[in-house]
């Protein structure tokens, strides 16, 4: 009896582990063996050429542009967990009053991600360039009075890796507000209720009611956000065309740019590994902050 | 055991999944195999949208006068393209007629790998005339020289549909503007920082191109480099025998330098995509642009009325010949291992033939590879062809650089560009990358 | 009652200060998608240089063509067909695992677990080829099944993270009760934690459709049959080698943004139902 459930517990994740030991594990293997290899993409697989831990080796100590992208994407991450995260959170909680039009904001809030990642770069790229631009942001200043904040936001090297985390913040919090949403949806009213009758104001309420409960969901959407914008690239390619003399690199845009223009396949693998090791780590240590916190 | 609920559960999710497989088998058995008709039909992978409607005219003409089909199938854009060619030749699919995007090396793997066919026979036959067809210069980048250093067996892999020279163009009215006379184009380095006073004085925008794009860079510098210290000495940096911290190397580096501070470059230069720089050209907010002669269509789309003409870069060296980069534009190989290559030449001979050529001139404005056709094409796109005599391309020549060096050249370029590094840092620097790469080879 | 209005008149004035910030951020996300429209309705030539919102002549026309130079009929359907079977495929597969990792026992439920997760962090670049030669191999390149079944496979690790750590936070009574009713775990999952998860499945549903529908690199490199491919291919198409025709771009980038509105507007719904039903907590 006990064998006849476990088989039939067993079949439920069946088509999951099935699809997945298709379609991930094998390219994983594949994947993961050429990082040993320096092979072109070209030639028979057999003809490739073991060359060890080599490419490693030089991941780690003979690759500068490959830490430059690592630093810039962290820094985007970073933007993306405390400003994109604090605007998802606090829309959030401002919809989820009974306030009017909430489900105008809710839609509204969702374009940004809906908006093919074309379209964003092109828009932005208008909105704040100066050169092929309105820039609006500049004008706006200069007409507020404050011409000394105006700024070539994306041809500057110190701040376009910043103005890219900006808008990549903005295509992004409507996930985290979806996410938020729904988190805050499901804490039942009358725990604000209880709160309020043992003398709670909003403050109160929000610190041991709201927070508490939404731990969970802070920490889903934290390691889904660095998941997710450690691996951004293709906005970049729309706001400023590359890797802007090193300043804007990401990893993702390194292993495309060496798999294209050098054709290591072999070295690319080496760096796609590495890359994912150093997110295995990163989202174990959140992971582990997360037990704590939630103890 | 299980009960009736999930029995009936059950039966509507067997039922579901049967209907969304027979859905996808019924779509799948749709297609028409491309095997049916394998005999007399010819398969062209290709990525050039601008061209799909001409082409797919061309294989009508084509059935109409063998009776042979030929399917035009385009993916698009290029470097998935690319990509696709590349995940085809592992999984030993790849079409009748296809194109290697990419660097010299990459073609050579491609040939050494056994999947493209050597047409030398086809262009030596019949005392050459196939080959005789062609500007010398576009047949380069499909040729692996005597001795050449990729190993390849020397033949022709390749045939050419278009050749293209990437130039300077300058907007005629906005020179007037300036004051300066818009039939004469500075000829020489120094006219141009003059020019570039004057828009710095007007604050205009001067020259712009797609520099966000390393390659773009890679090619102004390189024809400064031809210029200033000559092919020899060139291709002898590339083989390691001249530094890159060598002076004329530094002077070239340098000339960035002095086209930024005497205002010849737009502002934002660095992270323009080349598309941009074309759509600013094209609504006169700049006076030079760096661009391919593909941009007469490009030009022609935004602002049918924009006036302005084709220059070479301004030589800042008298002793040796300004180059320019040109040759192939699109070329097509023939896979080896397909049963119908002969027919696949066939078909690539009539469409390099001057008829064919000529249509796919008018109808797409690019510069056609047969040399016999240009009196039918447009006279802005014949000033261009007009530089082929200085062209040079990386593809033709007999050794290639280091993609880790070319990747420091460049951006070393773009941070002398935005003042970050001077000429002689970037020099340093890029040979301690070379310097690397020479000493893993060994 | 008292309590509410109470709660509502001490901060009309926070109120204010809330909507201006809403209403500010949504200008923010508006604006873009006004200028892809506008951009849409202007021509080749306008497109940069009129700065104008709403456009002096609207060429409504450039949709018919975006539609008819476009072939977008085909490929339109072809990208409901696949968005929808992967989503149902995913839904009905990630839901049935996350159910059995958050409430089933069996021997290294651990272990699977934290390889599906792994898979999430780890991403393949260039996995492209290996797809492809793997597909090949089982000959299924170049059909919509083995689309489907790579794509199930992209959203898969995600959708079993989100689900599995909302079932953890379901509280059991409901299922304990629908076991003691004689419910088999099948019909546990069917009738008890599908119909509670509706907040999460919804998330799941819009975050699988939007990749779905907006992907184009893996089609384009195992379709070979052009009838196969989805609609962002047609768009790309827009984007030529060296001309870009930005009208029709924009107008194809519209028609394409459509459905995928829709689905956020009819799934938006259930993200607001929530789990404040009474019948789990009375």
């Amino acid at each position: 009896m006990r064998v006849k459930s476990t088989l039939e517990n067993y079949l439920f994740i069946t088509p999951a582990v099935l699809i997945f030991a298709i379609f991930y594990v094998i390219p994983f293997i594949y994947v993961f063996r050429l990082g040993f290899y320096e092979w072109d993409g070209i030639v028979p697989l057999k003809d490739a050429v073991s060359v060890g831990f080599a490419n490693f080796k030089e991941i780690l100590f003979q690759d500068p542009s490959w830490w430059q992208a690592m630093r810039n994407a962290g820094w985007i991450t970073l933007i993306a967990l405390t400003f994109q995260n604090a605007l998802a959170f606090m829309l959030a909680l401002a919809c989820d009053r009974e306030i009017r039009a909430k489900n105008f904001y809710r839609v509204i809030f969702f374009i940004p991600p809906v908006l093919s990642e074309i379209v964003v770069g092109m828009v932005w790229r208008f909105i704040i360039n100066d050169v092929d631009g309105a820039n609006m942001i500049n004008r706006l200043l200069m007409q507020m009075g404050l011409p000394q904040f105006t700024h070539s936001w994306l041809n500057d090297p110190k701040c376009a890796l910043t103005t890219v985390a900006i808008v990549h913040s903005w295509r992004g919090f409507g996930w985290g507000f979806l996410i938020f949403l729904a988190g805050l949806q499901a804490i039942p009213r009358e725990l604000y209720e209880a709160a309020r009758v043992d003398g709670a104001n909003a403050w109160r309420s929000f610190k041991s009611v709201t927070v508490p409960l939404m731990i969970p969901v802070i920490i889903v959407v934290s390691i889904l956000t660095v998941l997710g914008t450690m691996q951004a690239f293709v906005l970049i390619i729309g706001l400023v065309g590359g890797e802007f003399a090193g300043h804007t690199s990401v990893p993702v845009l390194r292993i495309l740019a060496v798999m294209r223009d050098s054709s290591r396949f072999g070295y690319a693998c080496a760096q796609g590994i590495s890359f994912g090791a150093i997110l295995v780590i990163i989202s174990f240590i959140q992971y582990r902050f997360s037990k704590k916190a939630r103890a | 055991m299980l009960s009736q609920k999930s029995k009936r559960f059950f039966c509507g999710v067997s039922f579901f999944a049967f209907l969304a497989f027979a859905a996808g088998i019924f779509i799948a058995g749709c297609a028409p195999s491309n095997k049916s008709d394998a005999k007399s039909a010819i398969s062209v992978w290709h990525w050039m949208t601008d061209r799909e409607p001409a082409f797919q005219e061309l294989a009508k003409r084509y059935e109409a006068n063998t009776g042979i089909k030929v399917n035009f199938e385009l993916y698009a854009p290029s470097d998935i393209y690319s990509q696709k060619v590349r995940a085809a030749a592992q999984g030993a699919n790849l079409p009748d007629i296809f194109g290697i995007l990419g660097e010299k090396r990459d073609f050579a793997s491609f040939v050494k790998a056994g999947y493209v066919l050597d047409l030398t026979s086809y262009m030596e036959a019949n005392n050459a005339s196939w080959r005789n067809e062609f500007f010398p210069k576009a047949l380069a980048v499909n040729e692996f020289a005597q001795g050449n250093s990729y190993a390849v067996t020397p033949g022709i892999y390749g045939v050419p549909i278009d050749v293209m020279t990437i130039q300077m163009v300058y907007n005629k009215d906005l020179f007037k503007q300036l004051g300066i006379n818009p039939d004469r184009p500075p000829q020489t380095f120094a006219e141009l920082l003059d020019i570039g006073k004057k828009l710095k004085a007007a604050n205009m925008q001067g020259l712009v191109s797609g520099w966000g794009e390393a390659w773009m860079v890679d090619c102004f510098a390189t024809n400064y480099a031809f210029n200033i210290m000559g092919r020899d000495k060139f291709i002898a940096t590339i083989k390691g025998e001249v530094p890159y911290t060598d002076p004329d190397w530094i002077r070239v580096f340098a000339l960035f330098k002095q086209m930024q501070d005497s205002g010849v470059l737009a502002r934002g230069l660095v992270t323009m995509i080349n598309k941009t720089a074309e759509q600013l050209f094209a609504n006169d907010k700049a006076v030079f642009a760096f661009n391919g002669s593909w941009c007469v269509n490009v030009y022609r789309g935004m602002n049918p009325k924009l006036n302005y003409e084709v220059m070479l870069p301004p030589k800042a060296s008298d002793i040796y010949p300004m180059a320019i980069w040109g040759g192939a534009g699109s070329s097509f190989m023939v896979n080896a291992a397909v049963k119908n290559r002969t027919e696949a030449v066939k078909f690539l001979e009539w469409l390099t033939d001057r008829d064919q050529q000529a249509y796919l001139a008018q109808a797409t404005n690019n510069l056609p590879a047969n040399k016999n056709c240009l009196s039918q094409i447009p006279e802005l796109l014949t000033r261009f062809s007009q530089g082929m005599d200085n062209a040079t391309h990386p593809n033709a020549w007999e050794v290639s650089e280091f993609s880790t060096v070319i990747d420091a050249r460049d951006k070393g370029i773009q941070s002398i560009i935005i003042g970050e590094k001077t000429p002689e840092q970037v020099a340093v620097e890029v040979q301690k990358v070379k310097d690397r790469e020479l000493a893993r080879k060994r | 009652m008292r309590a509410t209005i109470y709660y509502k008149t001490k901060k009309t004035s926070i109120n204010l200060l809330i909507h201006l910030f809403l209403i500010s951020v949504a200008v923010t996300c508006l604006y873009p998608l006004a200028w892809m429209v506008s951009a849409s309705l202007k021509t080749q030539e306008t497109i940069f240089k009129d700065f104008s919102l709403i456009p002096h002549k609207l060429h409504l026309n450039n949709y018919v063509l975006a539609w008819k130079e476009g072939g977008f009929g085909r490929y339109f359907l072809n990208s409901i067909f696949y968005t929808a079977a992967v989503v149902i495929g995913i839904v009905i597969v990630a839901s049935l695992a996350a159910y059995a990792f958050s409430r089933l026992k069996f021997p290294g439920k651990n272990v699977l677990f934290i390889m599906f997760i792994a898979a999430m962090m780890i991403p393949i670049p260039g996995s492209f080829v290996a797809l492809y030669v793997l597909l090949n191999k089982l000959h299924l390149r170049n059909t919509p099944v083995g689309y489907i079944l790579a794509m199930i496979n992209v959203g898969l690790s995600m959708s079993i993270f989100l689900l599995k750590t909302f079932f953890d936070q379901m509280p059991t009574e409901l299922e304990d009760q629908a076991r003691i009713d004689g419910c088999s775990k099948l019909g546990i999952w069917w009738h008890v934690m599908l119909p509670l998860s509706k907040p999460v499945l919804a998330v799941v549903v819009v975050f699988n459709a939007l990749a779905v529908w907006n992907e184009y690199i893996l089609a384009l490199i195992i379709f070979d049959s052009r009838q196969f491919m989805p609609l962002q291919v047609a768009i790309k198409l827009f984007q030529g080698e060296f001309v870009t025709n930005y009208p029709l771009l924009m107008a194809g980038l519209t028609i394409a943004a459509l459905p995928i509105i829709i689905v956020y507007l009819v799934m938006q719904k259930y993200i607001v139902k929530g789990v404040t039903s009474a019948a789990v907590y009375g």
